[in-house]
């Protein structure tokens, strides 16, 4: 893991797993603008310096203001030396964005248990541990903000998707009752639901399939990262400080 | 402050208590003060305080702190 020698500036962080997506890179960028420092989790080296890379050519200067932590959330060891690690910097954590995720479309008929597992494990198992963890850092300054993506699909169902709504869906409920627990702790946790972005667990879907899904969104077009990532933002900031336990739907007003 | 010192110390900040009133019978949610949120407070109180970082598991048999003393043990502290 690197660490930056210019990192001193910004004591207030930022963790963002699954930093190297799509809407990962727009939330990264969209922090170091807010002036966060960010912990960016990437799953390999390749990935961040894709992730640095894509920096480099939008936020030139902040760039010095956001450190890797590889690891797989889908292990729970090096997600406890990840915390470790962000305890130890001296930064204050005062968000986490639980971005990382996967997702298999197949019909309920047609998804393995292992398959299922697998998407119960990234986007529910591992979310839960960051959840926990960063609540505890939190603890210490009595203050702080949780951010869970789910999905529009985890409010409204999706034909060929039960096994990626049911993971999205327990993020919902993971982030209603760690609400309850954590208000009096002056701890937000709130979730965002976006519909149909660009992304690349978007980009595989052929034109035929693109279309008929934006002729269900009432603004005809597919959401941008830059979108998501300025709502998530939002709720990390402090303009939101009486917002918790909520989710937000950025979707373009979607029908699925 | 030498490791009892700083035990007593993260129990008095975190539960809001006197020193006196930290002793090995002390246990979780016997007092008001020692409720779910002031446990989470002492965790990180302890976790500053020795600059170690306690397992989940740890955390939740913490049940006093006869047996804070002994799960501090895992992590090289000794009382």
């Amino acid at each position: 893991m690197t660490c930056h020698s210019n990192s001193n500036a910004r004591t207030k962080a930022v963790l963002i797993t699954g930093a190297a997506g799509g809407i990962g890179l727009a939330l990264v960028s969209a922090c170091l603008q807010h002036g966060w420092y960010v912990f960016a989790n990437v799953r390999n080296q390749a990935s961040w310096i894709s992730l640095q890379s894509a920096l480099e050519k939008q936020n030139a200067d902040t760039n010095p203001h956001c450190q890797p932590l590889v690891y797989d959330v889908n292990e729970p060891e090096k997600v406890k030396d990840a915390f470790n690690e962000i305890r130890k910097s001296g930064k204050q954590l005062q968000g986490l964005v639980n971005n990382a995720g996967v997702m298999y479309d197949a019909a309920l008929g047609m998804i393995s248990l292992s398959e299922f597992t697998q998407q119960m494990t990234v986007n529910v198992t591992a979310s839960f541990q960051h959840m926990q963890l960063a609540a505890r850092l939190m603890t210490r300054q009595k203050s702080g903000s949780i951010v869970n993506i789910s999905s529009v699909v985890a409010l409204d169902g999706s034909a060929g998707q039960v096994a990626y709504s049911t993971s999205k869906a327990s993020l919902l409920g993971m982030t209603k009752s760690a609400a309850k627990e954590l208000a009096n702790l002056n701890i937000r946790v709130n979730a965002v639901a976006p519909g149909f972005i660009e992304t690349q667990l978007t980009e595989r879907y052929t034109a035929e399939v693109r279309q008929k899904i934006i002729d269900k969104i009432e603004m005809k077009r597919s959401g941008r990262a830059s979108e998501v990532a300025a709502t998530i933002v939002h709720l990390l900031s402090s303009d939101s400080a009486y917002i918790t336990g909520q989710c937000i739907r950025v979707d373009g007003m979607m029908t699925v | 402050m030498n490791n009892s010192e700083k035990l007593v110390q993260s129990f008095v900040t975190a539960l809001n208590i006197k020193a006196e009133q930290v002793t090995d019978s002390l246990t979780y949610n016997e007092i008001s003060e020692w409720d779910s949120t002031a446990h989470m407070i002492l965790i990180a109180e302890l976790e500053d305080q020795f600059d170690i970082m306690l397992d989940t598991d740890d955390i939740i048999d913490m049940s006093s702190v006869a047996e804070a003393k002994k799960i501090m043990s895992k992590y090289d502290v000794s009382f």
